[in-house]
């Protein structure tokens, strides 16, 4: 007579266990999706080729996107970190700075391998960063000005690296976590400085297989990479197409996966449409921004009044949701990313010239304002702009509509590409479209160009508050201290002085093929390249 | 017999008044349109065109460049028959004034490009020898640039206004009219009445004018009609590549660039209006160009 | 014949040096400067000294009459020099492009010729009917649309119709043949169809002529066959004019191609123009058109053969 008990004990066990199990059954393959899977090759699109190999000499992210996968830096920005700000090892294991913040010590991983074979050591990171802060004769080093403070570079012993300052920069992990400091070997560096132009020889995570000009970048697994489990790809693939339409068809015949810098919002609508759930969309603010830069040695701009009277006739709100619709723009953003430890909050922002709610309210202080600096209703002028499909012939086409509300009668002027900078550089403009892109986010490289002495202030403006506002800053190491400077900073720039008049921050779109795992987007298009994170799903 | 010589009153043949110059032509046309229905349709493609450029702004509902973003990416409706574009800016105005710029591009670049190419080809063709030689060769030397490649040197040089553009579009034209121009010369140059003309003493220019250029009119009139349509394609793909026309000006090569492209499946108005224009427009002036080059046919035969 | 042949070869090289100095004029006239292209993106700028350091590495600091002789000295050697963007050897930039650009180039005149012969005759012979308006319509729609317009139409139809889309990398035809045609083919289609309605309108407008001629007429009273009339006394007089437009666009072909190859992505000539005139990139310019040229150059010249060989009369010339 047990046998009723036992059924009811059974039934009982079941009711209890079946829903837990039936749950962790539901949930292991999910858990499995989760865990990166060996394997594949990841085929992305690249809009534009690079001209040369040596990543301390170019600043296009067409180098980046096909060629950082072979290379390390010492330090790299978190490629899991939305915002793009935190530095975190990459041949570095760990690092100590000194109290006074003038000695910075790193601890190299041990048994990296140069993909000939021999031995990683400091006396290459050494090297690399000579070149870069002491470029020899004949060599270019773009970014090099970044480590003014750097006095030496020293390599103790194999597995240390010190950097010492002159003086204390808060700003400096971040410089050293730069995707451009790629670590080349120090004795083909001592033998021919120019070998890296047209050669690939790194510790990263892939191998060089070929470059095949005007068509494709392939690189294979590093099978004795350092990071061990890591790359999970077998290999990549970069096809250059400069045509965003081909772009688009390549991903939605899935022939591509996914492109790096970004695709529009028609493109990215397409994409969604055509492929469904085959499709992931990431976004996010973009390091970059049109601003107008408006001539100071001529008139009517040289007088801060008509400057201001610009900001305030733009509905940046407005904007922000139209043409967020067509182009590649979004945030309403003061000078720092908008979601980035040193971006002002929205409630602070809306207190600058041109970032209040009330348009009528603006419009009609800018009008006012024109008419005290004497400029007739009507008065017509110039605006040159690059000759760029996104986002800059919208938002020239945005400005003169705008412009047109204070009763200013606005030409646009199309300069091609190639001839813009140039055009800048002799300050050939009245008032004229500039850009300001970051490679990474940080207010010492963002606002360098804004300084009364660079070579990028092409409205020459003069302004000695400026000037020391962003040394100041630069030196400061109080986060709290840093971010009031550089909300001065931006008051003065943007309100006060009004020198330049920011637009719309950028916005990215990645739409990419679902099965692209481990990769993060961040606001830099020259991060997070190194592809040692990313896996297939299929 | 004697025929009786009776004085017959023969009432005088009255001839009929001549008809006025407005009704020749008239007639003329009618023939035409009867006789040749597709180039008549090309015909009257490209009156309307004209009436339209000229008329523009009393007949566009819009102003062609005004931004509105309440109306971005509407689609054809009542307030706005071919729909608006990224920008909210109605499609059919900015069709309508569009029509100005095809028109003086297409126009001033074709009829420049063909007729001093034509020019230049006859001469070359007539007086042969040394001339014709240094002509071929200059020709020849400007033929070796692709038609898009020397116009994107042109405006690169001096820039991208509309008479800029007719430059660059219309000096590629010329060598290849020299070219074809004088290949039909010289045909007629072999002919024996020429000869014959030139031992009678007949000037070089009379020559030229009363037996040449009549010949080669039919030729000249097709490469006419194939450089409008060139030129009014070659506006549209150097907007396309960002060198034609500028925002916010209103032209239809422009009208395809970028946005249009785009919003090709979610906004497919934007891009199809101005394709059609630039295609019917194309279409008209050849169609028109080659029943012309058939009326004038036999005329020509018979001089 | 021979020595008319022999003229006209020789003549092909003052052509060549005409070519050569107009465009080594023409690009130092358009305003910009690669060095400073090269360096100047997103930061800002470089310092003036590297400008000039590189600018002399290059050789633009030479006097002009040096850079031109320096190069074509080269050229004479079939050295075409560096291309001043990327530094590597021309040659091994346009190798590959030009092979595709060809390739391109041939199967779209081959595509246009087996449009317009046929079609040209047909429409003359049967002239005025309705004939005759459809091949004139048919012809005609082929050039009123813009070439990126029928590339764009052409690839989205593939894509959504039969989800489908052409190989995006190329394969030279040796090494693959199938999939080489498989990317190939619809450009040469697009782009073949387009050059078939100018040659179509010429041999319809030859014929024409040609068959109102009183040879023709003389031919027809005398009772030949109308087949025989034609292939040998119609078609090859008409084939002079039309012979002069193929000769002539085929080389426009090869280098002209900017806004197809944009298109449907092709690694070609006139893609690598565009970006050299927007690099400014001086070596590459003048050899890509040097190359362009010369086959428009040897282009004529076998026209020039085939026209001895067609028209006795200007053999004599």
């Amino acid at each position: 007579m047990r046998r009723p008990l036992a059924c009811a004990f059974g039934a009982v066990l079941i009711t209890l266990l079946v829903p837990p199990l039936g749950v962790l059954v539901a949930t292991l393959p999910a858990a499995a999706q989760d865990q990166p899977r060996s394997g594949g090759e990841l085929v992305f699109v690249v809009p534009s080729e690079p001209p040369a190999y040596d990543a301390h000499q170019e600043e296009t992210f067409g180098l980046i996107h096909p060629t950082a996968p072979h290379y390390n830096t010492l330090l790299r920005v978190d490629p899991t970190d939305k915002t793009g700000t935190k530095p975190v090892g990459d041949l570095a294991e760990s690092w100590t700075v000194s109290k006074d913040g003038l000695t910075y010590t790193f601890k190299l991983h041990k048994g990296v391998k140069f993909h000939d074979g021999s031995e990683m050591t400091s006396k290459d990171v050494k090297a690399s960063y000579d070149k870069i802060i002491k470029p020899p004769a004949g060599i270019k080093s773009l970014r090099k000005d970044m480590y003014d403070a750097v006095t030496s570079v020293e390599a103790p012993d194999p597995n240390t690296v010190v950097f010492k300052l002159k003086w204390p920069e808060t700003s400096f992990l971040l410089a050293v976590a730069s995707p451009w400091n790629w670590i080349y070997k120090a004795d083909i560096l001592a033998k021919d400085p120019h070998w890296y132009e047209t050669h690939v020889m790194g510790t990263g995570p892939f191998k060089f297989v070929e470059h095949v000009k005007g068509s494709h970048w392939v690189g294979k697994k590093n099978p004795d990479y350092w990071d061990k489990g890591k790359p999970y790809l077998d290999g990549y693939r970069a096809i250059f197409i400069s045509a965003s339409a081909a772009q688009v068809a390549a991903i939605r015949g899935e022939r591509a996966m996914i492109q790096f810098r970004s695709f529009s919002p028609p493109e990215r609508d397409q994409l969604v449409q055509a492929l469904g759930n085959k499709i992931a969309v990431q976004e996010s603010p973009w390091d970059c921004l049109n601003f107008v830069s408006m001539h100071h040695e001529k008139k009517p701009f040289a007088d801060k009044r008509v400057r201001r009277a610009l900001s305030l006739a733009l509905d940046r709100y407005e904007a922000s949701k139209a043409l967020s619709k067509i182009t590649l723009v979004k945030d309403v953003g003061g000078i720092q990313v908008p979601g980035t430890p040193y971006a002002t909050p929205p409630a602070e922002l809306e207190k600058l010239a041109g970032y209040g709610h009330d348009i009528a309210k603006n419009r009609a202080e800018a009008k006012r304002l024109l008419k005290e600096a004497g400029v007739p209703e009507g008065f017509s002028f110039v605006f040159k702009n690059r000759g760029i499909p996104h986002p800059y012939e919208p938002l020239g086409i945005w400005l003169i509509s705008q412009w047109k509300q204070i009763g200013l009668n606005v030409r646009q002027e199309f300069i091609e590409a190639s001839a813009y900078h140039p055009m800048l550089k002799r300050g050939d403009f009245d008032v004229a479209m500039d850009f300001q892109c970051g490679f990474i986010v940080e207010p010492d490289l963002d606002l360098a160009r804004f300084v009364s002495t660079s070579d990028a202030n092409y409205g020459k403006h003069k302004d000695t508050v400026i000037d020391d506002l962003y040394s100041r800053q630069a030196r400061t190491t109080d986060i709290e201290e840093r971010k009031k400077l550089i909300r001065e900073f931006e008051k003065r720039l943007l309100d006060d002085e009004a020198h330049v008049i920011y637009t719309l921050q950028w916005h990215r779109i990645i739409p990419h093929l679902a099965k692209v795992h481990g990769w993060t987007i961040t606001p830099s298009h020259y991060l997070n390249n190194q592809l040692d994170t990313v896996w297939l799903s299929e | 017999m004697a025929v009786a010589r009776v004085p017959v009153q023969v009432p005088e043949a009255v001839e009929p008044a001549p008809p006025s110059t407005l009704s020749r032509w008239l007639s003329a046309a009618r023939e035409f349109a009867r006789a040749r229905p597709l180039g008549a349709f090309g015909g009257a493609v490209i009156v309307i065109m004209f009436t339209v450029a000229l008329a523009a702004p009393l007949i566009a509902p819009y102003d062609p460049e005004a931004v509105d973003f309440a109306a971005m990416l509407a689609r054809p409706s009542l307030s706005h028959w071919l729909g608006t574009d990224s920008f909210g800016r109605d499609v059919l105005s900015r069709l309508i004034f569009g029509s100005r710029t095809a028109l003086m591009v297409g126009f001033g670049s074709s009829v420049l490009g063909a007729t001093l190419g034509a020019i230049l080809g006859v001469a070359s063709a007539y007086f042969g020898g040394r001339i014709d030689l240094y002509l071929q060769r200059v020709m020849d030397v400007f033929l070796s640039f692709p038609l898009i490649i020397l116009a994107l040197a042109l405006v690169a040089i001096v820039g991208n206004s509309i008479p800029n553009l007719i430059i660059a579009i219309m000096v590629p034209m010329i060598p290849r009219s020299a070219l074809v121009i004088r290949s039909s010369a010289l045909a007629i140059r072999e002919m024996p009445f020429v000869d014959a003309a030139r031992a009678a003493g007949f000037r070089h220019a009379r020559i030229v004018l009363r037996h040449m250029l009549p010949n080669v009119m039919a030729p000249y009139l097709i490469m006419l009609t194939a450089f409008l349509g060139q030129a009014v394609l070659a506006e549209a793909s150097l907007s396309f590549l960002g060198l034609g026309v500028q925002e916010p000006t209103a032209a239809w090569g422009l009208m395809l660039r970028g946005a249009a492209v785009e919003f090709a499946e979610t906004a497919p108005w934007m891009a199809i209006f101005p394709g059609l224009a630039i295609s019917l427009s194309v279409f008209a002036f050849n169609l028109f160009g080659d029943s012309l080059r058939d009326a004038l046919d036999p005329r020509l035969r018979t001089q | 014949m021979w020595k008319y042949l022999i003229k006209r070869f020789l003549l092909m090289f003052p052509t060549l040096l005409g070519v050569a100095l107009l465009t080594f004029v023409l690009i130092r006239v358009i305003p910009g400067d690669v060095v400073e292209l090269r360096y100047s993106g997103d930061r800002g700028s470089v310092s003036q000294e590297v400008i000039d350091k590189e600018r002399a590495r290059i050789g633009l600091d030479q006097p002009l009459w040096k850079q031109f002789a320096t190069w074509i000295i080269g050229v004479a050697h079939l050295d075409f020099g560096e291309s001043m963007w990327t530094g590597a050897p021309i040659w091994q930039e346009i190798r590959l492009r030009f092979a595709l650009s060809l390739q391109v180039a041939l199967m779209a005149t081959v595509v246009a010729v087996l449009l317009a012969i046929p079609l040209g005759v047909l429409a003359a012979l049967k002239q005025d009917t309705w004939v005759d308006y459809a091949i004139r319509i048919f012809s005609i729609a082929g050039l009123a649309t813009p070439s990126f317009w029928l590339g764009i139409v052409f690839i989205l139809f593939l894509l959504v119709v039969f989800h489908w889309l052409p190989p995006m990398v190329y394969t030279p035809f040796w090494a693959n043949p199938l999939e080489n045609l498989k990317q190939l083919i619809w450009p040469a289609l697009a782009v073949g169809y387009r050059y078939s309605a100018v040659a179509t309108r010429m041999t319809r407008s030859a014929m024409l002529e040609v068959l109102r001629e009183d040879y023709i007429r003389t031919a027809r009273a005398k009772g030949l066959v109308q087949r025989l009339i034609l292939s040998r006394h119609a078609l090859k007089n008409a084939m002079l004019p039309v012979l002069t437009v193929v000769a002539v666009e085929f080389a426009f072909l090869i280098g002209g191609l900017v806004v197809t190859e944009q298109v449907f992505n092709l690694n070609g000539l006139g893609l690598l123009f565009v970006q050299a005139v927007a690099h400014r990139d001086y070596t590459l310019i003048q050899a890509l058109v040097m190359i362009v040229a010369g086959c428009f150059i040897v282009a004529n010249f076998l026209m020039d053969v085939g026209y001895a060989w067609i028209d006795p009369r200007i053999r004599y010339r």
